[in-house]
């Protein structure tokens, strides 16, 4: 994570408002802009597959970003996220049982989440990002089994039912009208992430991560902004559970384990740690990935590779060593992930043919 | 109450302990030699028991040629690991290192479903007779062979870091990398070692649950109870580790009794080391004999 806050040559910044804006030029806000624009129009293609594809990373995305900002920015590390993504799942359908309009549980959700991270962050908070790691750890089997355990809360095995989105009886029970719920939110949580990170705090986590000492030095409150950042991270994660529920429409409990913990991790990994734009990144990688991995094996069927590795029954397993595997390989090779890359190849146009 | 029965499982809780010490002992071993957190030490546990499962059922090896053979496998496994993979890390910040952990683990749990299926597999019978009696209480043969190999390896593990020379090498590094340099000592050489003692100790673990309970991916469950484990007798402490693992061994046998006789919650077996766990960091995060770390600037 050495050269996250490393800009590429010729980006000066000379007045400290231009340190602080969220784009950092004129032409990527208005990419910005477009990108969102173009997003809105997705719908139109009809493709309802690629739509449900899409949603997918929105809301991992979402709860991705809540990871990042606690892993990338702050320097903690937590292995129990998917677990809080299940308790915003299950506080928002709780909700909606209760008579709450899902419009209300969704943001509900994700305080209850935050609450419920407290529980486990705090004592963890305030030591090394290792303890936390643990304690996270244990939170996700504990979690885990008061999922099965509570059935006033989630339904028990059977799981709960919940309801679609709707604002003033309209309901959003399609691919095609969710969307543009899970897009609004996306845009929401990922600028006031932008805008957190300029803020004094913003930059107070950045600091932490970088040398906790030198942070403490400079009147930074260690256990007041490590506690902050763990309850943002949950509240992302509990925001990204709802729009889960009222996508799904319904919540199994053993949806959240340990693999889709680690799955978040390795979408941050790979998307880029400390970099906002890149939780989205990753988390669309990830949700394309056993796409991929599928599309490989249906494409080598018949072959003698896939007669001697046996690989259509192995799929799920491919994949899931594939996302391993991805981890490791990032981690060694580019810890910087694919918002890096991005970063090169924005630079490389910029610059052609002079590239110094 | 049910005496007999609460008598039996912390027995019981007591050998299923040491095998967790033994584990655990390897952890620290890996965490004092070389700060790194080993998310992937279950997959230790894992990879060998399958290892020798495979050798026994496909080749029809003698148990000792077979378990021996693994021994040399896992030394190599762990070798290659640190090289490969945990070389490269060395100086990154503590968090990057524990995600690849992370990552192992997860690649070699679905890369041994994959190779040997998600079915628990029994072991080939190692003893003629299955049980013994001691002291009015029924006791597997095997069971008594895993508390006396637990004894070994922690005798093992005591002669080695107080008598032998890459012991004491080792302990040094863990004291102060830069003074064991200076002292000659290899600190590379000694992270490799650690790995492979690790990886050789976890995998004598797994081989001994294989053959009482069958090799399964549950064994890689082993990994994360060291957690409580270490935790509760502290990170760098290899006594810790040793009792830390009885008492959670025992905690979570006594957990079960309670729960099935009075509490019917179910599932407090697999649940209660987790509440302690987070309760210890509460009160003592460093454990019972683990350093405090006070930092100066």
């Amino acid at each position: 994570m050495a050269g996250i806050s490393l800009t590429p040559c010729g980006d000066f910044r000379e007045s400290y408002r231009a340190d602080t804006t969220i784009f950092p030029t004129r032409l990527s806000r208005a990419f910005a802009i477009a990108a969102v624009g173009l997003a809105c129009l997705a719908p139109l293609t009809g493709d309802r597959y690629m739509l449900s594809l899409l949603i997918q990373s929105g809301y991992l995305g979402i709860a991705a970003l809540g990871l990042n900002v606690l892993v990338g920015f702050t320097g903690q590390i937590s292995i129990g996220h998917a677990a809080f993504f299940g308790v915003g799942a299950f506080s928002s359908a709780f909700l909606v049982e209760h008579g709450v309009p899902v419009f209300f549980a969704i943001p509900l959700a994700g305080i209850m989440t935050t609450a419920v991270g407290m529980v486990f962050g705090l004592p963890a908070a305030r030591l090394k990002g290792l303890y936390l790691a643990i304690a996270t750890l244990a939170a996700q089997f504990i979690i885990e089994d008061f999922f099965a355990r509570a059935r006033w809360f989630t339904g028990g095995v059977a799981g709960r039912v919940t309801e679609p989105f709707s604002v003033f009886g309209f309901r959003f029970d399609t691919n095609e009208t969710y969307f543009y719920v899970v897009l609004a939110y996306v845009v929401l949580m990922f600028v006031s992430a932008a805008n957190l990170m300029r803020t004094r705090d913003g930059r107070a986590l950045i600091a932490v991560r970088d040398h906790y000492l030198s942070a403490e030095m400079m009147g930074i409150n260690l256990t007041y902004y490590r506690t902050l950042s763990f309850g943002i991270s949950s509240f992302y994660a509990g925001i990204g559970g709802a729009l889960y529920a009222h996508y799904l429409l319904f919540v199994s409990v053993e949806a959240f384990n340990i693999l889709f913990s680690i799955q978040f991790l390795a979408m941050i990994i790979i998307g880029g740690l400390g970099s906002v734009m890149g939780s989205l990144m990753g988390a669309v990688f990830m949700t394309m990935l056993p796409e991929i991995v599928q599309w490989l094996a249906d494409g080598l069927a018949g072959s003698p590779i896939d007669r001697a590795l046996g690989l259509g029954s192995a799929v799920s397993y491919l994949r899931e060593m594939t996302i391993g595997a991805a981890i490791v390989l990032f981690l060694i090779f580019e810890p910087d992930g694919l918002a890096r890359r991005w970063r090169l190849i924005k630079a490389y146009w910029k610059l052609y043919p002079f590239s110094h | 109450m049910n005496w007999e029965l609460l008598f039996q499982l912390t027995l019981n809780g007591l050998i299923v302990g040491a095998l967790y010490g033994v584990v655990a002992m390897s952890f620290v071993l890996i965490y004092k030699a070389s700060q790194v957190v080993n998310f992937a030490q279950g997959e230790f546990l894992l990879v060998g028991a399958w290892a020798c499962w495979w050798l026994l059922t496909t080749f029809q090896l003698p148990f000792i040629a077979g378990f021996l053979l693994t021994l040399v496998f896992m030394t190599l496994f762990g070798l290659i690991l640190q090289v490969v993979v945990l070389r490269p890390l060395i100086g990154e910040p503590v968090i990057s290192v524990i995600m690849v952990t992370i990552g192992l683990s997860i690649f070699f749990q679905a890369l041994m479903k994959w190779l040997f299926g998600v079915f628990a597999q029994p072991f080939p019978p190692i003893f003629e007779t299955n049980k013994v009696n001691i002291a009015g209480l029924e006791v597997q043969t095997v069971y008594l062979l895993s508390l006396a190999i637990s004894l070994v390896i922690m005798g093992g593990f005591a002669w080695f870091f107080t008598v032998s020379k890459h012991g004491l090498a080792m302990r040094a590094t863990a004291f102060d990398q830069q003074v064991a340099q200076s002292l000659g000592i290899s600190v590379r050489q000694v992270f490799a070692m650690s790995w492979a003692i690790s990886a050789v100790v976890s995998s004598v673990a797994g081989v001994v649950v294989g053959v009482v309970n069958g090799v399964s991916s549950a064994l890689s469950f082993y990994g994360i109870k060291v957690f409580p484990a270490v935790i509760l007798g502290g990170l760098d402490s290899v006594v810790g580790a040793v009792v830390g693992g009885l008492i959670i061994g025992v905690l979570e046998n006594v957990a079960h009794f309670v729960d099935s006789e009075f509490l019917n919650w179910g599932n407090m077996f697999q649940i209660a080391p987790f509440y302690v766990l987070i309760i210890i960091l509460m009160i003592k995060p460093y454990g019972l004999f683990g350093t405090k770390n006070i930092e100066r600037v």
